[in-house]
C-alpha cells in the first residue's frame, strides 16, 4: 500500500469528475432534486380535505360544528347540501371526500344533553386517506363535544386515555420521512457515483494501462473511493441542512456520530458499486444493475415507507441484508431521537459488516486483473 | 542477469482454445526483439503474460530476472507497456495523464519535473501540454503513450503493435524513438504485423496460431527460403493464383501486393515454362523475374511449411 499511488488514482479521479457533467449532476444536483420531490411528494399528512355538509338542523349550534372543521385546517367545506341522497353523487363524483350530516334534532338534543350523534361520510376507495380524514374529523368533534361539556359546566368528563407522542411530538411525517429519505437517497447515489468509474475504464481501456503499472488493488479501489466518499458526507451534510432549515426537522443527536456512521455506509455503498461496475464492464448497464439493486430495496425493505416489523418473514429476512434498514435507524435515530452508541451500536456494527464487505468484495473483483 | 527476458514453455488457455502453444525463447539485453505474425497469432497474449496482465497456464517466464507469476510488482516496476490500443485518460491534458502516470511509477519530487519535461519534449508535446489528451493526433498519442511508459526509465519496454492506425511518417518518427531507446541501452520487445516493421527488429519472432513457428535475424530468415522466388505481374492476380496451384514446378503461390510471389523448384525452368502454362489456361503474364525475398515470402512459406493456413 503507498500513499503517492493512492493519492495519484485520486486525484486523476478528482480531474476527470470535475470535467463530467454527468457525474456533477449525479453528485450535486440530482441528490437535491430527490430530497426536496421526495420530501414534498410523499407525506402522510392530509390538509385541505374536500368536504360536505347536510345540514337539517340549521341552528348557530350547527353552524358552529361546521365552523370547527373549517377553522380545523384539515378540511375545507366545498358544497352545502338539502337532500340526503345528494350525498351519493357528491362523493360519487369526487367533489368531496367527506359528508357532515347534522340531524334535524341537534341543537335540541344538546340542550336537553341527551346523546347527541352526527353522521360521517366518507369516500373508502383512497381507505389510507378515509382513514386519516376520519380521525381528524372525529377529534374535531370530540373537541366540540368537550367545548359543549365545559360550557355546560358538567364537570363529568369521562375518563380518557390521554396520548402524549414523543419524538415527532406534531406527528409531522415529515420529520420522519426526511431523516429516511437521507438515506435512501445517499443508497442510490453512493452506488450510481462509482459504478460509472470503473466501467469507463474498462470501456476505454485504460484500466489495462493501470494494470500494467505497480498499481495494487487497494490503492485503485481506496483511490477511487475516497473523492466520492467526500461527496457523498457533503452530500449528507447538505441534505441534512434543508432538512433543519427548510423542512424544520429537528437534529438532537451527536452530529460527529452521524458524519462517523454515514462515512461507514458510503464505504458499503461506494464499495458495492464499483464491484458491481467491474464485474458488469459497461456503463450503461453497470448503472441500471445500480440502480435496481440500491433503490428498489433501500425504498421498500428499508423501513422508510413500509414498517419491517409487519412485514412477513420472508421479507423480514431479506431487509436484514439491505443496507439502507441500518442506515435508515441511524439518521431517524440522530435526528429525530438524538439517541447515541448505545442505542445504535448494533446498527452500527452491522454497517461496519457492511463496509467491510463493500471493500472485499470491489478487491475481488479485480482479483485476476490487478495484484 | 543474463537475458532481459526467458520464456520457457509458456502456454495459455482461453476455456479450449489454445492462444499460446508451449513459446520459448530469449530475449538480450538491449535488443530490439519483434514479434510478428496475423491477427490471432497470440502475440498479444503473450505479452500480456509477460507484462503481468495476464496469469499463464503453464510455463515459466522471467522479466528483467523476475518470475512475473510470482514477483509481478518487480516485473512491473522494470518494464514500460504500451498497449495495442490508446489507452490514456482522454479527458485529463497531456500534464495530468504524465502525473497520473509518475505518481503510480513512483516517478516524485525533482526526478518528476525532470522526466515530464523530458517526455514532453521527446512527444513533442511541449507546447500542448494543457491540451485535452483526447483532442490530439493519433501519432501524437501514440508518443505520449509512449513517454509515460518510459516515465520511470524502464530497462524494458513492451509495445504491443504501437504503430497500428498511425500514418507512415509517424510511423518512421516512432520507430526513430525506439532506435534511441535501444541505443542508451533499453530491450525493446515489439510486436507488429507490418511486415516493413518487422525488418528492422534485431531479432524476430514469427507466431501463428499459438506457436512460435521462427525465431532469427531477419537477414537469416530470408535465406531459409532456399527456393527460387518470381514475381508474377499479371491482369487478373486472383484468377492467375488459382491457375498456377498445381501447375508443374510451383511450390508456391501468394498475393503480394498487386503481384504474385511464386515458389518454384528450378527458376530457369520456371521462367521459361510458367508464361505458356499460364497462357494455356487463359491467363495473361505481364511480366516475369526472379526477385529477394521478403519476411512476408519466407512467413508465408513458413506458415505453409507448417501445414497450416494464413487466414488474414
Amino acid at each position: 500500500m503507498s500513499l503517492p499511488r493512492l493519492w495519484a488514482v485520486a486525484r486523476k479521479e478528482i480531474v476527470q469528475l470535475r470535467r463530467d457533467a454527468r457525474s456533477l449532476y449525479l453528485a450535486f444536483i440530482l441528490p437535491l432534486i430527490l430530497l426536496v420531490l421526495f420530501a414534498y411528494a410523499i407525506t402522510y399528512d392530509i390538509r385541505n380535505i374536500e368536504m360536505a355538509v347536510l345540514d337539517h338542523s340549521l341552528t348557530s349550534e350547527s353552524r358552529s360544528l361546521v365552523d370547527a372543521f373549517e377553522s380545523s385546517g384539515y378540511f375545507t367545506v366545498v358544497t352545502h347540501l338539502t337532500r340526503y341522497d345528494e350525498a351519493d353523487a357528491v362523493l360519487g363524483g369526487g367533489h368531496a371526500r367527506l359528508v357532515l350530516v347534522i340531524g334535524p334534532s341537534f341543537a335540541l338534543d344538546l340542550a336537553a344533553r341527551r346523546r347527541t350523534p352526527v353522521q360521517l361520510l366518507l369516500d373508502g376507495a383512497d381507505a389510507n386517506s378515509a382513514t386519516i380524514a376520519q380521525n381528524y374529523a372525529e377529534a374535531i368533534v370530540a373537541g366540540y363535544s368537550a367545548d359543549i361539556l365545559l360550557e355546560g359546566r358538567q364537570l363529568q368528563i369521562p375518563a380518557a386515555a390521554e396520548s402524549r407522542v414523543w419524538f415527532n411530538e406534531t406527528l409531522e411525517s415529515r420529520n420522519m420521512i426526511v431523516p429516511g429519505l437521507v438515506a435512501v437517497i445517499m443508497s442510490i447515489i453512493a452506488a450510481m457515483l462509482t459504478a460509472l468509474t470503473i466501467a469507463r475504464e474498462w470501456e476505454r481501456g485504460t484500466m489495462e494501462q493501470l494494470a500494467a503499472t505497480p498499481v495494487h488493488r487497494l490503492e485503485v479501489v481506496l483511490g477511487k473511493l475516497v473523492p466520492y466518499a467526500g461527496i457523498g458526507l457533503f452530500d449528507v451534510a447538505l441534505a441534512a441542512t434543508v432538512a433543519v432549515v427548510l423542512f424544520g426537522v429537528p437534529l438532537r443527536g451527536n452530529l460527529l456520530l452521524l458524519v462517523l456512521l454515514t462515512l461507514l455506509f458510503l464505504i458499503g455503498a461506494l464499495g458495492l458499486g464499483i464491484f458491481i461496475s467491474a464485474a458488469v464492464k459497461s456503463q450503461l448497464l453497470a448503472t441500471q444493475v445500480a440502480l435496481m439493486s440500491t433503490f428498489l430495496p433501500a425504498l421498500l425493505l428499508s423501513g422508510f415507507i413500509f414498517s419491517i416489523a409487519t412485514m412477513p418473514f420472508v421479507l423480514r429476512a431479506i431487509s436484514y441484508i439491505v443496507p439502507a434498514r441500518y442506515y435508515v435507524t441511524v439518521t431517524r435515530g440522530i435526528f429525530l431521537k438524538g439517541v447515541g452508541v448505545d442505542v445504535l451500536w448494533a446498527d452500527a456494527t452491522a454497517m461496519v459488516i457492511f463496509a467491510a464487505a463493500g471493500l472485499s468484495l470491489a478487491m475481488g473483483v479485480f482479483k485476476k486483473e490487478i495484484a | 542477469m543474463n537475458e532481459a527476458v526467458r520464456v520457457r514453455e509458456l502456454t495459455r488457455h482461453f476455456g479450449q482454445f489454445v492462444a499460446v502453444d508451449q513459446v520459448s525463447f530469449d530475449v538480450a539485453p538491449g535488443e530490439i526483439f519483434g514479434f510478428l505474425g496475423p491477427n490471432g497469432a497470440g502475440k498479444t497474449t503473450t505479452i500480456k503474460m509477460l507484462t503481468g496482465l495476464l496469469s499463464p497456464t503453464s510455463g515459466t517466464a522471467l522479466v528483467a530476472g523476475y518470475d512475473v507469476t510470482q514477483h509481478p510488482d518487480e516485473v512491473k516496476l522494470n518494464l514500460g507497456y504500451m498497449s495495442q490500443l490508446f489507452s490514456l485518460y482522454p479527458d485529463l491534458t497531456v500534464e495530468e495523464n504524465i502525473q497520473l502516470f509518475a505518481g503510480l511509477y513512483g516517478v516524485t519530487g525533482g526526478r518528476f519535473a525532470e522526466r515530464r519535461d523530458w517526455v514532453l519534449g521527446m512527444a513533442g508535446l511541449t507546447e500542448h501540454r494543457r491540451r485535452s489528451t483526447g483532442e490530439l493526433s493519433l501519432g501524437w498519442k501514440q508518443r505520449l503513450a509512449l513517454g509515460c511508459a518510459v516515465l520511470h526509465e524502464p530497462p524494458l519496454l513492451f509495445l504491443d503493435e504501437p504503430t497500428s492506425g498511425v500514418d507512415p511518417v509517424s510511423r518512421r518518427s516512432f520507430w526513430d524513438l525506439i532506435y534511441q531507446f535501444a541505443e542508451a541501452g533499453t530491450t525493446v520487445f515489439v510486436s507488429t504485423h507490418y511486415m516493413e516493421e518487422a525488418e528492422y527488429c534485431y531479432r524476430l519472432a514469427l507466431m501463428n496460431r499459438g506457436r512460435l513457428i521462427a525465431l532469427d535475424r531477419p537477414a537469416a530468415l530470408k535465406e531459409t527460403l532456399r527456393q527460387p522466388l518470381l514475381e508474377l505481374r499479371t491482369d487478373d492476380p486472383p484468377k492467375a493464383l488459382e491457375a498456377l496451384r498445381g501447375a508443374p514446378g510451383v511450390v508456391e503461390a501468394a498475393m503480394f501486393g498487386r503481384a504474385l510471389h511464386v515458389l518454384v523448384q528450378d527458376e530457369h525452368r520456371a521462367l521459361r515454362e510458367l508464361p505458356q502454362a499460364l497462357a494455356a489456361r487463359g491467363r495473361s503474364c505481364e511480366a516475369l523475374q526472379a526477385v529477394a525475398p521478403s519476411l512476408e515470402d519466407v512467413f508465408v512459406a513458413l506458415v505453409r511449411r507448417e501445414g497450416g493456413t494464413l487466414d488474414r
